[in-house]
């Protein structure tokens, strides 16, 4: 019975408990960390259910109050989206346990309304990625992006404006994505996915429908911060409070990754995509692009945080310039790296949050002698960031060496020059803060006087280092693992071209 | 061409509104200027369902009660004198959601003044540096 509902829950539950959270809040303060916890550790089961049972039977339909699919709300969960749904869930799990300390020294005063809009983010990002139908998907964006905005908005200062601008442009694309969907209505008169992938072969030829197209994907492209429309991530995760960036920027830009391979493969087919319209090298060009600007614009940064920021915009064109190269093998390297960003953009973010809360800032220069200071932060942070150049044992190489074989497969060398080029900035990047780390002290004066006081080790506290110490683990496993993941969940997810 | 103008005079407002809107929130330097570029967007696309649902030739939504339904059974079924109620409804959480984003959009303002008593940009943007 209950694990028949397991579908709903994995967004009712968090949804119930942001509504809760203010009440817990009012008579005791403290109640709402441990609140939090216990809610998202039910979605993380609900969601590690579904994932088992869509694995061993196969696609989930979940009719929301037994009305039928074209005219009632469907959930459908197929590989894809049970992996994603495992990722958001086990995602906000770990940034629950993290965000104690944090919020604690960050936002003293608005811890209980912090967690409430940490909840409804959460609830929007998994009712995004487990939705069937195309209105209810821009009701949950919406959650999502409100939430969000709220939360960048409380962070340190600047970020009012940071969010304000997030806003204009945020809602510009959720609104483009809301006239797509009314384009696709006045053609087919239905909003459930599975309904218009039957419905819409037949329209290909429509005006109407290609508007709606485009619509989606210039809405969808401001959502992920494609390149040119990335304007508004590198402020609004710098200056978001630590525990807020550590949950937005892993899953953001990686669920409007998902929807838009929802769009390409399930709503529209691979033949309107590909074949009719010149998608696959726009989106390859684009991809191409965001990798050069991204990396080049990571290396011009001295603030850690905005940094990571311009190597997500890189990331995303390595995804984006994957599903350009339009084979099947490419396309299995883009779900793989959706999985793995998400692992690893978390690791540095909460790296990120541990240096702010030790230093109280995140410049390049706070990393100097911590690696004596912080070894375990440091291990995991040398681990996220050999994951990040892509060295072997670790998920980083995997994807990439996926993404590397489609495009052989296509034929373009230009996507091969642009992955190397972002890996070998991506090392500089990284051996540039090992090396501070390692190399620089405070200042050699002190070093003599004072000897004990740099080799002192003061780690992060436990329920900060614990969450970090477990996504290297994590990264190392997925690397390790990366085989039976393939096998078991992303070929089903792939489309077949 | 004059036929196509007026015969789809709602489409074109839409359009003209959803453009008054994207120019206000692109150029403005007021924030609130900005704020009302975003709601002239936004309730362009209201105005865009509630046109795709509607139907030429005096279709309305009829309320019907169970006397109606006993004397005029044939009109129950007459789908050409219903308007489609579905895009009114899609709206109705359109607009829950715009009202949503007009309310974090205007806190937001409202933090800005506090922080730096005024609500321009550039000025803003001076002061932050």
């Amino acid at each position: 019975m209950i694990i028949e509902q397991a579908p709903v829950l994995i967004v009712i539950i968090p949804l119930m408990a942001a509504l809760v959270t203010p009440l817990l809040g009012w008579i005791r303060k403290d109640i709402c960390y441990p609140w939090v916890i216990l809610a998202l550790l039910v979605s993380v089961m609900s969601a590690a259910t579904v994932l088992n049972t869509v694995i061993h039977e196969g696609v989930i339909h979940y009719h929301m109050g037994g009305w039928l699919p074209p005219w009632g709300i469907e959930y459908v969960i197929d590989h894809l989206n049970a992996m994603m749904l495992v990722l958001v869930s086990g995602t906000a799990f770990l940034v629950a346990i993290y965000s104690k300390r944090s919020i604690e020294q960050e936002l003293p005063e608005q811890t209980v309304y912090f967690y409430t809009l940490f909840l409804l983010q959460v609830t929007g990002f998994l009712g995004i990625v487990i939705t069937g139908d195309v209105f209810n998907l821009y009701v949950f964006l919406e959650i999502a992006s409100l939430a969000g905005y709220a939360l960048i908005a409380i962070g340190e200062e600047g970020a009012p404006l940071a969010s304000f601008r997030y806003i204009i442009l945020g809602t510009v694309g959720a609104c483009f994505y809301l006239l797509g969907v009314g384009y696709l209505y006045i053609v087919t008169g239905s909003l459930n996915m599975a309904d218009l992938s039957g419905i819409l072969p037949e329209l290909y030829g429509s005006k109407v429908v290609l508007v709606a197209f485009a619509f989606f994907m210039v809405g969808l492209a401001l959502k992920m911060a494609l390149f040119p429309l990335h304007v508004w991530l590198p402020d609004a995760y710098t200056k978001a409070p630590s525990v807020a960036s550590a949950l937005i920027a892993p899953l953001m830009t990686k669920v409007a990754i998902y929807v838009l391979l929802r769009l390409m493969f399930t709503i529209f087919r691979p033949y309107l995509s590909f074949e009719l319209l010149p998608m696959a090298k726009i989106l390859l060009i684009a991809g191409i692009v965001a990798i050069f600007a991204g990396a080049i614009m990571a290396l011009a940064q001295v603030d850690f945080k905005r940094m990571l920021c311009y190597i997500i915009v890189a990331e995303v064109g390595y995804m984006v310039g994957g599903i350009g190269l339009a084979n099947s093998v490419a396309i299995k390297g883009v779900v793989l790296h959706v999985m793995n960003d998400v692992v690893m953009t978390l690791g540095l973010f909460t790296v990120a949050g541990i240096i702010s809360y030790k230093m109280r800032s995140h410049t390049l220069m706070d990393f100097k002698g911590l690696f004596k200071k912080m070894p375990l932060t440091m291990a995991a942070f040398v681990v996220v960031a050999l994951s990040i150049i892509g060295v072997p044992p670790t998920c980083g190489f995997f994807s990439k060496w996926y993404l590397i074989q489609g495009s052989v497969l296509a034929g373009n060398w230009i996507f091969i020059v642009a992955l190397l080029f972002s890996s070998l900035v991506n090392i500089v990047l990284f051996f540039r803060i090992i090396e501070i780390g390692y190399y620089s002290f405070d200042s050699p004066e002190s070093h003599g006087h004072d000897h004990d006081g740099d080799s002192v080790i003061s780690e992060a506290p436990v329920s900060m280092l614990v969450p970090t110490l477990l996504v290297a683990v994590i990264i190392l496993l997925i690397g390790l693992y990366n085989q039976s993941i393939i096998a078991n969940i992303i070929q089903y997810a792939v489309p077949k071209l | 061409m004059l036929e196509f103008i007026i015969g789809k005079y709602n489409f074109w407002i839409y359009i003209i509104l959803m453009m008054i809107g994207f120019y206000a929130m692109i150029s403005k330097n007021n924030l609130i200027k900005k704020i009302i570029g975003m709601n002239i967007f936004q309730t362009a696309i209201i105005l865009f369902y509630v046109s795709i649902a509607y139907k030429r030739g005096g279709a309305t939504l009829p309320i019907l009660t169970d006397a109606d339904a006993h004397a005029h059974g044939e009109h129950i079924i007459n789908m050409a004198q219903y308007i489609n109620p579905l895009p009114h409804v899609l709206m109705l959480t359109a607009i829950v959601v715009m009202v949503a984003t007009l309310g974090v959009a205007l806190a937001i303002a409202i933090m800005l003044y506090r922080k730096y008593h005024t609500l321009e940009e550039d000025e803003i943007i001076k002061a932050l540096k």
